[in-house]
């Protein structure tokens, strides 16, 4: 198993989150893209587009599966990675690079988060 | 865990393949990813563990005139050494399975059989056949791997040395593999050249690995399987066909050809809803349960199958639709969170396959 950058946070539905300055990366961790198999399509907000912690914020889909998008951060979009448009597999590639899904100006801090260490226990607990 | 397991669940295991429950059994889903498999198997040759499926020897005084009422292939005109496809139906001429029916002589049958469907279809036949016809499960003393794509062909021969260039689409014959009896059958669901194998339980592994011993051979799970069938324009029992519809409302009305008395022969040919290939342009998939529309928003369908199809770069899906609007070309699927327009198209959805090359 790919380990989970330490310089990242984690939510409980498989989102990373790195914080530069008052803005967020966001993405699906290596759990999330290795548990969906083959990615063929992501869905992701138009920047300008309010997100809110917990929400939902678009969709991937595998060959055999779709799942929710939830966001761990709140604010506005700032960002989309276009490039999944016509290569949404670099979310299983590259999941912590050139799969990066939004960017967003966040309202508040994020709370909650997992780092790496906890994330890592997190997702023994879900069966890997 | 009380899912079955096939003589090769634990091969699969030590592989490291995404393993899941399916008709009762533990069974691969996939090894490296779907899209690989099925790209593989496409170019090259993929290899699947089909353990799971049921077989039945139907055999005795009588068997033939008697299995052709059971079921609605037709054995009238299938010389041993061939096979066929067709259907166990109800009463009313619903499907309760799908499966390919092999003669061996006059009175000598196999039925092959979806796993999910194999213990209904087990005493349903029973049910249907006179005593002097005997029909024995022998699913679990057989193993049953498929070996599907354009590279089989010489990827089997080199492994049995044997010619089989002679054997005919939808044609079988025994053969050997170092002693161990290998019924061969050119028949398949991918839409390439291929063959499905059977075999002793006990000889299941053996076989297999030396199958994988050949580079161009990869294994493939369930998940490339089933976007294999789907772009080949092939049904799944449980998502395209069901008791509730009939052959010919899955566009099987004219390969009804038998003349026996078979059950549900009349409604075999009844159609209130059609069976719709749909083609999407983009990524986003339609999936089993999707509502279909037509293009001013009434809901006329629902969709049964939907994937991304690997081989053709957009998403492919089958659907059942009211008769009376299934010539319709254009459509709307009603996905989770959008609407997706669909395109009425023809299948096969791949038509590129090599299953019916000529090998002479």
């Amino acid at each position: 198993m790919a380990t989970n950058p330490t310089d990242l946070l984690y939510s409980k539905s498989h989102e990373w989150l790195r914080l530069e300055g008052d803005e967020a990366v966001v993405g699906i961790t290596h759990f999330a893209q290795e548990s969906l198999g083959d990615i063929t399509y992501v869905e992701l907000p138009l920047v300008g587009d309010e997100v809110s912690e917990e929400g939902e914020f678009g969709s991937v889909e595998s060959v055999k599966a779709a799942s929710d998008l939830v966001s761990p951060v709140s604010g506005s979009v700032v960002g989309i990675n276009t490039a999944l448009e016509q290569a949404p597999e670099k979310c299983n590639g590259d999941p912590y690079g050139e799969g990066w899904l939004m960017r967003v100006k966040y309202s508040r801090k994020p709370e909650g988060l997992m780092d790496a260490a906890a994330y890592e226990a997190f997702c023994a607990t879900e069966g890997h | 865990m009380s899912d079955l397991r096939t003589p090769l669940t634990s091969w699969h295991e030590a592989q490291g393949a995404k393993m899941a429950p399916f008709a009762g059994w533990l069974m691969p889903i996939q090894y490296e990813g779907i899209l690989a498999e099925h790209l593989h198997t496409r170019k090259h040759a993929g290899l699947f563990d089909i353990c799971h499926m049921g077989e039945f020897r139907i055999e005795g005084p009588g068997a033939a005139e008697a299995l052709s009422r059971a079921v609605s292939h037709n054995l009238e005109t299938l010389a041993p050494g061939k096979c066929r496809y067709g259907f166990l139906l109800n009463e009313k001429g619903g499907v309760l399975d799908d499966g390919i029916i092999y003669r061996f002589g006059p009175e000598s049958f196999m039925a092959v059989v979806n796993a999910a469907c194999a213990a209904n279809d087990l005493a349903t036949l029973r049910a249907r056949l006179p005593e002097s016809v005997n029909i024995t499960d022998i699913s679990n003393e057989t193993g049953k791997v498929d070996l599907q794509g354009p590279d089989s062909l010489d990827v089997l021969e080199k492994l049995m040395g044997e010619n089989f260039h002679d054997l005919g689409y939808f044609s079988f014959r025994e053969a050997q593999w170092q002693g161990v009896p290998v019924l061969v059958s050119r028949t398949g669901y991918t839409g390439e050249l291929g063959y499905e194998l059977y075999l002793p339980a006990g000889k299941t592994e053996d076989f297999w690995k030396a199958l994988l011993a050949d580079e161009r051979v990869k294994p493939v799970g369930l998940g490339a399987r089933d976007t294999l069938r789907l772009e080949s324009g092939l049904p799944l029992y449980g998502h395209d066909l069901d008791e509730n519809h009939s052959p010919a409302e899955a566009g099987m009305g004219r390969m009804m050809t038998s003349q026996a008395a078979y059950v549900g022969k009349e409604g075999a040919q009844v159609v209130r809803e059609v069976l719709v290939p749909l083609k999407i342009e983009g990524r986003r998939a339609a999936r089993h349960g999707d509502d279909i529309a037509l293009p001013d928003g009434t809901v006329v369908g629902r969709v049964t199958s939907g994937s991304f199809a690997p081989s053709l770069g957009y998403v492919i899906a089958f659907g059942w639709v009211d008769a009376a609007h299934a010539n319709g070309e254009n459509f709307v699927v009603r996905a989770a969170r959008t609407e997706l327009p669909a395109q009425k198209v023809e299948i096969p959805f791949y038509k590129d396959g090599t299953a019916r090359k000529k090998l002479a």
